[in-house]
């Protein structure tokens, strides 16, 4: 006899079935292994300036060949993983943070409503990567300068569908019923609407996560993001640019490990809704 | 419809008020004091008085808010302080670059994209369905700026085929022109093929199950006519929202193209103002490009509201 599945149980195994999910999963461990374990698997201090050793192909010493200041391309895009991931994770937690308090104020606020979402509105008709470069320009360069012009970026679409989920949700009897009972506001957002969104959230939050990566990159390799000194892959991509006639190896791993991290969260994103919300689902 | 027209454009006042006092705030994100930071080390305290009155700095900000208001809808966008001209016009000198490049790669990714995701769905779940699929997932994935390098590599060091980098104007030599620009467009158009491919699939397969496709084929027309006359035509009509979207991120993604294939164009405009703090050409570009955005989105949706008259506004 077994026992009955649980609705969590249910949902974990659907999520197991679906190879997408899996392989973004899987592919984003090992990035984050790679992240963690940086210092112990990199065969060269990523930052240490050996001219001596420049534009090397690659080959057994510099698996993956060393840049124009003689660093080694494997060792940069072990850290460089570091970045990416830092700025992508904060990114992901502080658009979805505020797009929780801005989603959930306009939904249940019809007085603030209106010029809430007008702001939304305004923020969304700037080119994303303009508006984080213009605010990168004001803040100069850093880490923590990088995460904040993505996460005012890219917050207003996540509070845009926190809100449409609370409007949806918000006239359903058990709301009503919730609120006939006498519950205070504040509480029926947090136990009723709030389970709600979690699976809306983690879905977008997949996707910001890899726009923000992607981001982080193209500011590095426009010299308005992180320090220059800091591994990067953007920075690492932008010093291959100088010396792409040459050595063609140093952009091209870094590359590759953005696109790999944008794969993963790509199809960790497409699985999530397709389980998540199987009326979104593109045949 | 009219009706619907007139909000529609009223729409459009509020969301420029937030766009035109966002770029107002940039100079008041600058850390410190903007002045200094903007004038550099060597600036005399005189300098920095100077510069802070003709900025209008020294003013309470409601009454520095209202005066760029004011400005802006007299089409002055201030004055550059490195090219010494107004930032309008150095604008406009650098529009057509870019213009140009975002005509391409809109080309780019509408030739290749609409037919990719029409045939897929049209052999939905045949070898090249799943080949183009995949290529498309891969596709908006790969990061553009990282593409061009390596066509660069591949197209123009290695082969000799294109220019590597450069820029020259269609009116006076088109054939260098269209050279110069393969590989900027291509690159740029990339991604954009891609997503509009998957869009394009799905809207694909949504019409393919309607009841008029049905009819069609029940009253005994070729399977081609119906996929590619019936349905297509219907699968169109998203697709073109999807066209708006795409425009308005090329707007972004040619500022990282044009500094990998050094065209004179606007993303070279604000990249070298930041390097250089001219803060009101950052401010001109961010604000004019948000604009074109803006109104590329009303075109959209009025082009929607043309193209589908089951849509009802009201």
């Amino acid at each position: 006899m077994t026992e009955p599945l649980t609705e969590r149980q249910r949902w974990v195994r659907r999520l197991a079935r679906n190879g997408g999910v899996m392989a973004g999963a899987a592919i984003l461990l090992l990035l984050v292994a790679a992240a963690l374990l940086a210092d112990v698997v990199s065969t060269h201090n990523p930052t240490r300036l050996t001219p001596a050793d420049r534009l090397r192909p690659p080959s057994g010493q510099h698996y993956l060949g060393t840049d124009e200041f003689g660093r080694d391309i494997y060792s940069l895009v072990l850290h460089g993983s570091r970045v990416s991931l830092l700025v992508g994770l904060t990114t992901m937690l502080l658009t979805s943070a505020g797009g929780i308090i801005i989603g959930l104020t306009a939904g249940y606020s019809r007085r603030l409503d209106v010029p809430v979402m007008r702001c939304m509105d305004g923020l969304m008709a700037f080119p994303a990567i303009l508006l984080a470069i213009a605010l990168m320009a004001a803040r100069g360069p850093g880490v923590w300068n990088v995460i904040l012009a993505l996460s005012v970026v890219y917050m207003p679409r996540t509070a845009m569908i926190i809100r449409s989920t609370v409007l949806s949700l918000r006239e359903l009897d058990y709301i009503q019923a919730a609120r006939a009972l006498g519950r205070r506001d504040s509480a029926i957002a947090l136990r009723h609407i709030l389970p709600n969104c979690v699976g809306p959230l983690l879905v977008q939050g997949s996707f910001v996560f890899a726009y923000a990566i992607l981001a982080e990159a193209i500011l590095g390799f426009l010299g308005v993001g992180v320090p220059p000194y800091v591994p990067s892959w953007g920075n690492v991509i932008a010093s291959g640019k100088n010396v792409i006639r040459e050595a063609f190896w140093v952009s091209l791993f870094p590359g590759l490990a953005l696109t790999v991290a944008g794969l993963s969260l790509n199809l960790l994103g497409d699985g999530l809704r397709d389980v998540l919300d199987p009326r979104l689902r593109v045949r | 419809m009219v009706g619907y027209l007139v909000r529609r454009l009223l729409a459009v006042i509020p969301v420029m008020a937030v766009v035109v006092t966002v770029v107002f705030l940039l100079i008041h994100l600058i850390p410190g004091d903007p002045v200094s930071v903007m004038l550099g080390p060597d600036a005399s305290p005189a300098q920095i008085e100077a510069t802070r009155r003709s900025l209008g700095l020294d003013r309470p900000i409601h009454e520095q808010l209202l005066g760029f208001y004011a400005r802006v809808l007299r089409g002055d966008l201030g004055q550059s302080y490195f090219l010494d001209r107004p930032v309008v016009t150095a604008i406009a000198e650098r529009a057509e670059p870019t213009l140009m490049l975002m005509a391409c790669a809109l080309l780019v990714a509408v030739v290749v994209g609409v037919p990719s995701g029409v045939v897929a769905a049209a052999h939905r779940g045949s070898i090249w369905d799943r080949t183009l699929m995949f290529g498309s997932l891969l596709g908006v994935c790969v990061p553009g700026f990282w593409l061009s390098l390596n066509f660069i590599y591949l197209f123009a060091v290695r082969l000799g085929w294109l220019p590597a980098a450069g820029y020259a104007s269609i009116f006076s030599e088109p054939v260098s022109a269209l050279r110069y620009m393969v590989l900027p467009a291509v690159s740029l158009g990339f991604n954009q093929s891609a997503l509009i491919a998957r869009i394009s699939r799905s809207c694909m397969l949504e019409a393919l199950q309607q009841d008029y496709v049905r009819t069609a084929r029940a009253k005994g027309l070729p399977d081609r006519a119906v996929t590619y006359v019936h349905a297509f035509r219907n699968a169109l009509v998203p697709v073109v929202t999807v066209i708006g979207v795409t425009t308005a991120v090329l707007i972004g993604g040619a500022v990282v193209t044009e500094i990998v294939f050094n065209i004179p164009g606007l993303g070279r405009l604000v990249i070298s103002a930041i390097l250089r703090r001219d803060y009101p050409v950052v401010q001109g570009v961010v604000l004019v490009t948000a604009a074109v955005y803006v109104f590329i989105n009303l075109l959209v949706d009025v082009l929607y509201a043309f193209i589908d008259p089951r849509i009802r506004y009201d």
